[in-house]
């Protein structure tokens, strides 16, 4: 890798339409390995965040420990960002969001970091909706520690020392189904033109949007016999359709076939076109979902694009009943009830 | 028996009741208690209970004081023995010529007997199940006989105690009868059967003023709502849930808008302690002020978490309400034994800011300090209540809120300020008080932001593994600490013109039985200087004041001396001039315990200067 970022970007590069060029959307130069599924990553969120127009000073990037968590800090340099500790990344971000609801929140995440120590909470942070974007960059081994196997490391597959993993895999999406979890999708690092509209979609959608994106590690978990590896995945690659993402002002062209697209109205108004390929799935069904991925997982098979979406999804503020103003903007009056209540509530104690 | 020409004792009492526990007695108790607080007369209760929900033995102690002391005394006046599982014990707890209160439906077995304590049998069963029907009632109300014939036997006004019961059941009106016939069960049958007088007397005083009875912890969370805390992360441990628990029924009545009927506030109940510390953690990084509530074993957990706010940081408030360790130990009882574990939680070098409340008004006024602190110092601030103090009812003076308090946010900086700053550096100490500016997300579209982290840092937040920057930041966060030594609250001294050579120190509960202790030293012509410590890091006038002293005897309700480890590693106190006055076996420390071994050291001194 280059430990020298180049420092000239074309001038005319194209801007978005808060006159934004994609560089403004660049983080720090990646300390990853060349060639790791991460960094593809978190080219797709930026590239998403472009897209988008956000501005990324409205987002807050959150992670945990390890490769994937080094990520946050490769993309959107103008946000502010929460590099946790391993695998507690859900609850610094429900904390955060609970105290500002108005940032987007993408916490970045890795297998070993969410299926292992982490698992705890994932799986209540999914059971509380929160508001956010989690991405897991799922390479099936722990990169940091020099490729041991993780928890969501399938069995048979082979590490790079040569050793057969016996332990069957935690599969984050399944398990993201179960639990409830009103936006569950599956990509591939390689497969950018998949992912950035996912995280776009993820980024509009209320309450939690879970992505799972394959993320090969490139030297520890990209061998012959890793099913992990980006030939591997390559091979056995099977998408459930192909996703559009329409901008709220952008005019809407039906020009699919009637029962092969479905779409989705976000709350903004802007719209998913979900183009069916997988047959025997349907999108808004939770079950058909949880199938589809079984079927798929049975036949070897990794099947990605939007598995499953509640549009009408709320999330945690709307559970605790919490005011729109975000809680860290609520002034001293409104919070502190004042010496005289005090008084009566000492009068109470006697 | 007492024949009624004994002069009586008025106004000092220590009386336990022996329950089952889940029998329905805690609000039978209370009402005794609070009845005596109504007559003007001080009153301390203390809460000994098992860590079970039903069937196991449960005590609560009264202490009644003329002269106001609050803390336990040794020696038993009254046991009301009502749990027959624990009878042997609480009979032979009674002192000589004290009072035992018994169910006589059946007959007392001869193991019990005494010659030298006083028997009140009342067939309190016979009267329950004769008057009342319904066998939930039966149970329950033998405990409001028990209250009725003690009102009776001590004088305490029966109106007083009805009229408690009016506004116990406020709402529930038709539970107010019942239980006004069974205190007159119990009165009657007092006033019928026991004609002469004890020796023992509760009178109508005027000694409270406007104090207040409240827990600990209702102060503590009472405290968060004043402090402005809107985000409240926590999970359940005995004995600190009623923390945040009183925090939600507080906010439920003070923080909820009129017209949306949303809430200015969010409480989750974590899957666990890591996980409520990092929500915490996570709200304030947002500049939502933040708070948890836990105990020893939850600030196990939470360690890795206060390590990285401290590091990172961010600022964070744990009411530690402290039990009895170690690991699970005896869960719910007391000691003031996470003194170090709080000091030092997380790996690496690590300090935290901590607290010692002695009375709930303290608990009140050092959590609402305690957000002001973290915010202006950006490091975790822990509240060292315990089990004592937070789930007992204390006297204590009234709570107090200045409207003019504007809450201190600290070196928070706006749009408006980073916009005139060339280069803002997250880690930059410009005041060289070792506290340095922090920004919020979404403040700025361009300038402030960094990404916090538990990975060394350089002053511009930027990632670094190189010495020099490391040592930079340690060595300020160092500097930071010393800061923090005279903005926590002093010591409070006692005596202190330095005419004693040996001094006493002491800190959070031990407070009410050691001022006891040494009124009981100063009745002997002994008059110590004393001193309470407020809080860590330790400043300066608690270093000259032992420094001033020949030795100093800290009082501390753990076994290792805990407080004298931490004064020895950060005050540099030698450890021969610091004497340990020790208690630690789960029950809030009494004042003759204290007055004992203080008089040990005092006469080991004696001796050692007459061997000299």
């Amino acid at each position: 890798m280059t430990y020298i970022r180049p420092k000239f970007r074309h001038p005319e590069l194209p801007e978005n339409k808060i006159g934004h060029s994609i560089s403004y959307y660049e983080g720090v130069l990646s300390t990853l390995c060349a060639g790791c599924g991460h960094d593809s990553i978190s080219a797709a969120i930026m590239q998403a965040c472009f897209e988008s127009n956000i501005e990324p000073y409205r987002l807050a990037k959150m992670s945990g420990i390890g490769c994937s968590s080094k990520a946050p800090n490769y993309f959107l340099g103008k946000s502010h960002g929460f590099n946790s500790v391993h695998g507690r990344m859900p609850s610094v971000t429900t904390g955060a969001n609970l105290g500002n609801r108005d940032l987007i929140y993408i916490g970045v995440s890795g297998d070993g970091d969410s299926a292992s120590i982490g698992m705890g909470q994932f799986v209540h942070v999914v059971r509380r909706n929160l508001n956010m974007v989690y991405i897991v960059m799922n390479n099936g081994c722990y990169g940091l520690t020099k490729g041991q196997d993780s928890a969501t490391a399938d069995i048979g597959s082979i590490s790079k020392a040569g050793s057969e993993n016996h332990f069957h895999p935690i599969d984050l999406v399944s398990l993201a189904l179960e639990l409830g979890a009103p936006f569950v999708a599956q990509s591939f690092s390689g497969d950018k033109t998949q992912l950035v509209p996912l995280i776009k979609a993820a980024m509009k959608h209320t309450g939690f949007a879970f992505i799972n994106v394959i993320s090969p590690c490139v030297t520890f978990n990209n061998n012959v016999g890793s099913t992990k590896s980006y030939d591997y995945v390559r091979e056995h690659i099977d998408a459930t359709g192909t996703v559009d993402f329409v901008p709220p002002a952008k005019e809407i062209t039906a020009e699919y076939e009637e029962g092969t697209v479905a779409n989705v109205t976000m709350h903004d108004g802007s719209l998913l076109h979900l183009h069916k390929l997988a047959k025997g799935w349907d999108p808004f069904d939770r079950v058909s979902a949880i199938n589809a991925v079984h079927n798929a997982l049975l036949k070897g098979e990794i099947l990605t694009g939007l598995l499953y979406i509640n549009e009408g999804s709320t999330d945690l503020h709307h559970l605790l009943g919490t005011t729109d103003t975000p809680l860290n903007a609520v002034p001293q009056e409104k919070l502190c009830p004042g010496s005289e209540m005090l008084k009566k509530i000492n009068a109470e104690q006697v | 028996m007492s024949d009624g020409k004994v002069k009586a004792k008025i106004n000092d009492l220590v009386i336990r009741f022996a329950n089952v526990n889940g029998t329905g007695s805690a609000s039978a108790n209370f009402l005794f208690t609070k009845a005596i607080f109504r007559m003007g007369v001080p009153v301390s209760p203390k809460n000994i209970f098992p860590s079970n929900i039903q069937g196991a033995p449960t005590w609560y102690e009264v202490r009644v004081s003329e002269k106001g002391y609050l803390g336990r005394r040794d020696g038993i006046d009254f046991m009301v023995a009502m749990n027959p599982q624990s009878m042997k014990q609480d009979v032979a707890a009674v002192k000589t010529g004290g009072y035992i209160i018994y169910d006589s439906t059946k007959i007392l077995h001869d193991e019990f007997i005494r010659d030298d304590v006083n028997y009140l049998g009342i067939p309190i069963m016979e009267m329950c199940n004769k008057e009342f029907s319904d066998p939930r009632q039966r149970q329950l109300f033998k405990n409001v006989v028990y209250v009725g014939a003690l009102s009776a036997l001590l004088g305490i006004e029966f109106d007083a105690i009805e009229k408690l019961v009016s506004e116990q059941f406020a709402g529930k009106e038709k539970l107010i009868a019942p239980n006004v016939k069974a205190l007159r069960l119990g009165s009657d049958y007092a006033k019928e059967n026991f004609k002469f007088k004890l020796n023992i007397r509760i009178e109508r005083r005027d000694l409270v003023g406007d104090s207040i009875m409240i827990e600990g912890n209702a102060a503590c969370g009472l405290g968060a709502v004043y402090a402005g805390a809107t985000v409240a992360a926590w999970y359940p441990i005995t004995p600190s849930t009623s923390v945040v628990e009183a925090f939600h029924s507080y906010c439920d009545e003070y923080r909820v808008d009129k017209e949306t009927g949303k809430k200015n506030f969010a409480i989750v109940q974590a899957e666990d302690e890591l996980s409520a510390i990092g929500m915490v953690i996570g709200a304030n990084w947002n500049g939502a002020r933040s708070f948890t509530a836990t105990s020893g074993p939850g600030v196990s957990l939470m360690s890795e978490f206060l390590g990285l706010a401290y590091y990172a940081e961010v600022p964070t408030v744990l009411i530690d309400v402290q039990r009895t360790g170690p690991s699970t130990g005896l869960p719910t009882r007391s000691q003031q034994s996470d003194i170090i574990s709080a000091a030092y939680a997380s790996h690496g070098d690590t300090k935290h800011v901590l607290l010692f409340p002695s009375t709930p008004t303290e608990c009140f006024n050092m959590t609402v300090d305690a957000f002001d602190l973290a915010e202006e110092l950006q490091t975790p601030v822990i509240v060292m209540s315990d089990l004592d103090l937070g789930m007992n009812e204390h006297m204590t003076a009234p709570l107090t809120w200045d409207d003019k308090r504007k809450y201190k946010r600290g070196k928070v900086l706006t749009a408006e300020q980073l916009d005139k700053i060339e280069r803002y550096g997250r880690f930059l100490d410009v005041d060289k008080d070792g506290i340095t500016y922090r920004t919020l997300p979404g403040t700025h579209p361009t300038k402030g932001a960094f990404l916090t982290r538990g990975t060394s840092s350089d002053e511009y937040a930027g990632y670094t593994e190189e010495p020099e920057p490391y040592v930079r930041n340690m060595d300020r966060l160092i500097r930071k600490f010393n800061t923090a030594k005279n903005r926590v609250p002093g010591p409070e001294f006692l005596q202190k013109k330095n005419n004693s050579d040996y001094a006493v120190i002491f800190f959070g509960t031990s407070t009410p039985p050691v001022l006891e202790a040494l009124d009981m030293l100063k009745e002997k012509g002994i008059v110590l200087d004393a001193m309470r410590i407020l809080s860590f890091p330790f400043n300066k006038a608690i270093e000259d004041f032992i420094s001033s002293h020949e030795k100093v005897m800290l009082v501390e309700q753990n076994r290792d001396a805990q407080m004298r480890s931490l004064l020895m590693i950060e005050a540099g106190i030698e450890p021969g001039k610091i004497l340990s006055v020790l208690s630690y076996d789960g029950t809030p420390v009494t004042a003759d315990n204290i007055f004992k071994q203080i008089n040990a050291h005092l006469a080991a001194k004696v001796k050692t200067k007459k061997t000299n």
